[in-house]
């Protein structure tokens, strides 16, 4: 292909450029407020739109103009819903832990008053004299945004927002290099594939730009199954064209001429705001025929994935594009040289394409300057579980686990123990706090018994039953399974019946040789990652944690007391308080009934375990406790 | 073998969603999406004239569709109950959820209400893993979802329907 010259490009990008800065510029230096909402799908689900109809009301109310934006997430989902205000005269600042009644006392005080509500701030986006900033934040020691930073700043719905804050331009400056420099500035940055398996990104290209065939083509995968993973939905959901210009740069730099952005049917926001993007782009020719006036034409459609943990496989997903089941092909060929109807195709997950525009732009040796000497860069996790501070985090690679969950993540909520660390999801382990200490790159992450996975982070303290969360993802493997391989699709069946077995306190000592050496043949008898992976989850936590097997196996005992089968929920008649009917009322299956002398009392024939009781019971009693095994229920008289 | 007045108008949907799309393979899954959107899942009569126009066997059509958990074979219920287990979900007591969700509509994970008001199904994850435990009601994520919230969100249907009721009357 011939290289377009400066002179076609640029002038047709100006024009793009200029309209989206003074846009955005009116917006910033308008003279009015700016109300930002984190409208992505967790701040959703915490009450983002009712907060923002809440403050659009109070507006209308005072007759005030000013802008209301819906923007991404921030990743400090653990304070959802959050509003950024930014007024004239003071630093932009940011709420959390928003509802209507906030939101309405924000409109009043602080933007037709002078009051910032400094109750309700969780932390100003500038440094400044009034109030404390992110980056005094401890946490931003560690933290380093790369591929979010735009996330949660810029309206994902306005293709102007983006271009005004950078984008599009790597596109720019890619369409006036040589295919070749691209591939060889990828491939010196040294990114690997942030899907999993960290294969290096720049030889994929090269691979596929050097494949016989045609047309090609280019996959961006965003069927992100893992449960517990959530980066590709918040960065479709925050910034979706960061990933449109990866993808447009690597069908320029392949010589592809279609794409497919594929996403999870589950996350209908993310597909709406990448399917948006995709339009807008094409309105301004960064898509489409001859791309800015060059001799390139790209096109991408979007496809929704319809929910089959396999299709997160390559050949799986490309089955699923073509109209077949997901059911994955052997490997090699591999779809780099035969992919999609047989042509090349290049398959890259969403982190990966949206890191290219930064490559590009700052260069390999700027990407390669954070990280570690075999994996480079930023790793993206997605913070649950029974962390503080949940939410989306970037940090360099080579970060322990540690100063993600204690220092980012700000320890275990509730002072409660922390006690394992589950990454990569069905695929990954659980790793104890022995491995703390451990940097995060994909080949330390693997030697442990874990994985980088695709970035999920469950952290689990001293309630949760290890033998419960082996079994809780062998039986998502087991479903997941496509049944093809006859040691996945049985194996996995015959290691979950015992895994039941065992969290019923039915196991039988000899179960946890048997579960070993079944781990083994399934991972050689399997042909795709999710038979090969599937059984990782329960043999790190039968090294790590045998005693707690054993616990289940010989006492019948879950000392997490989390395995219903195996515990009891039980009233301490000392401590029951007379006159206080909280547990009584709230009993979903009325179990709970006052005795003669009102001292409260569960019956164990009726309760279903839920354990409202417990938590309903007032704090400065303390009543209600879980026993295991169920036996230390002291008889009714 | 007649058709009923159902089969038939099920019928005439699906061919008025297909003309909109090109008869290739690869079209397949975006169908049965766009009929599943509109009818609300997918009837034996949409799967037939789906294999048709797409000139492939209807055992295949039909082994697409059990393959995925997208897919429902029987009508949904007015409300969709869907609720999540993903790792950070079923840690912080999903399954608790789910069981309470049983409980009170008194159908299984699958199923539809009898009077056809609600169904119930689970989801891998919806990727809400901070509000855990999720249940995506009407396509609204609803976080921290306890037994008793969950009778909380029966409550408020059971409300607005009467108070739609009252209004009718």
């Amino acid at each position: 292909m011939k290289i377009t010259d400066l002179q076609s490009v640029l002038p047709a990008f100006q024009g793009i450029k200029s309209r989206a800065e003074s846009q955005w510029r009116e917006l910033r230096d308008g003279g009015k407020p700016v109300i930002m909402v984190g409208a992505a799908t967790c701040g959703r689900a915490a009450g983002a739109l009712e907060v923002l109809r809440a403050i659009k009301d109070e507006l209308k109310k005072q007759r005030l103009d000013c802008p209301v934006v819906e923007v991404g997430c921030m990743g400090h989902c653990y304070a959802e819903p959050i509003v950024t205000i930014s007024k004239p005269g003071y630093p932009p600042i940011c709420y959390g832990y928003v509802n209507p009644v906030i939101a309405e006392r924000l409109i009043s005080e602080f933007i037709l008053g002078d009051d910032p509500c400094l109750e309700f701030v969780l932390g100003a986006l500038e440094e400044n004299d009034l109030v404390p900033s992110f980056s005094d934040f401890p946490r931003a020691k560690f933290e380093k945004k790369v591929i979010l930073k735009n996330c949660g700043h810029i309206d994902p719905e306005q293709v102007e927002h983006y271009i005004a804050n950078g984008g599009y331009a790597a596109l720019v400056k890619a369409l006036q290099m040589q295919p070749e420099e691209i591939i060889d500035e990828v491939k010196s940055s040294g990114l690997r594939g942030r899907g999993g398996a960290g294969f290096p990104t720049g030889q994929k290209w090269e691979i596929c730009r050097n494949a016989g065939g045609r047309p090609k083509y280019i996959i961006c995968n965003g069927d992100e199954g893992d449960p517990g993973a959530f980066m590709d939905r918040a960065i479709l959901e925050s910034d979706p064209h960061s990933v449109l210009e990866g993808m447009i740069i690597a069908g320029y730099a392949i010589g592809a001429r279609y794409g497919y952005i594929y996403v999870r049917a589950e996350y209908p926001l993310a597909v709406h705001r990448a399917r948006l993007a995709l339009r807008q782009a094409k309105k301004l020719n960064l898509l489409g025929k001859n791309i800015l006036g060059s001799d390139f034409s790209f096109d991408i459609k979007l496809f929704q994935g319809s929910g089959a943990f396999v299709c997160g496989e390559e050949t799986a997903l490309i089955a699923s594009l073509e109209g077949e089941p997901g059911i994955p092909h052997y490997r090699p060929p591999y779809p780099a040289t035969n992919g999609l109807y047989g042509k090349p195709t290049l398959i890259n997950n969403v982190k990966t394409l949206s890191s290219i525009r930064y490559i590009i732009q700052k260069g390999a040796e700027w990407f390669a300057s954070v990280g570690t000497e075999r994996s480079k860069g930023t790793a993206v996790f997605a913070l649950a579980g029974k962390v503080v501070n949940t939410g989306l985090v970037e940090v360099p690679m080579g970060t322990t686990l540690r100063q993600v969950i204690f220092d980012v993540g700000s320890g275990i909520q509730g002072g409660k123990r922390f006690k394992a660390v589950q990454i990569g999801g069905p695929s990954g382990g659980c790793l104890p706090e022995s491995a703390l200490d451990l940097p995060i790159d994909f080949d330390s992450l693997t030697d442990a018994g874990a994985m980088m996975g695709s970035g999920g982070m469950i952290v689990l303290d001293e309630d949760d039953c290890m033998v419960e969360i082996a079994r809780y993802f062998l039986e998502f493997t087991q479903r997941e399974s496509c049944g093809k391989c006859t040691f996945c699709r049985l194996g996995t069946k015959q290691m979950l019946e015992v895994l039941d077995e065992i969290t019923k306190g039915k196991g039988k000592i000899e179960d946890l040789d048997m579960l070993s050496w079944l781990a083994e043949d399934i991972k050689a008898g399997s042909f795709c990652g999710l038979g090969k992976t599937a059984p990782n989850p329960v043999l790190s936590t039968m090294s790590y944690f045998r005693d707690e097997y054993e616990a289940h196996i010989k006492e019948g005992r879950c000392p997490a007391l989390m395995c219903r089968e195996l515990i009891a929920y039980y009233i301490i008649p000392e401590k029951c308080e007379r006159s206080c009917d909280a547990c009584v009322g709230t009993c979903t299956v009325e179990a709970i009934s006052a005795n003669k002398k009102r001292i409260k009392v569960i019956d164990q024939e009726k309760c279903v375990k839920c354990g409202t009781c417990l938590d309903a019971c007032p704090p400065q009693y303390n009543a209600v406790v879980k026993l295991s095994p169920p036996s230390q229920v002291p008889a009714s008289k | 073998m007649v058709m009923t007045e159902e089969q038939a108008r099920v019928r005439q949907q699906t061919k008025r969603i297909l003309n909109r799309f090109g008869r290739r393979r690869g079209n397949l899954v975006p169908i049965l999406q766009k009929v599943q959107g509109e009818i609300g899942y997918l009837p034996r009569e949409a799967m037939l004239e789906i294999a048709e126009f797409l000139d492939m066997p209807e055992i295949d059509v039909y082994g697409v569709v059990t393959f995925y958990n997208q897919f429902r074979l029987n009508p949904p219920g007015k409300h969709s109950v869907r609720v999540c287990l993903g790792t950070a979900c079923h840690m912080k007591g999903g399954y608790i959820t789910l069981d309470a969700w049983k409980r009170r509509l008194g159908i299984d994970r699958g199923q539809t209400s009898p009077d056809r008001e609600f169904d119930l199904d689970t989801v891998a994850c919806v990727g809400c893993c901070v509000m855990a435990p999720v249940t995506v009601v009407d396509d609204k994520p609803q976080g921290k979802v306890a037994p008793t919230k969950v009778d909380g969100i029966l409550l408020s249907f059971k409300l607005e329907k009467e108070r739609q009721g009252e209004e009718s009357r």
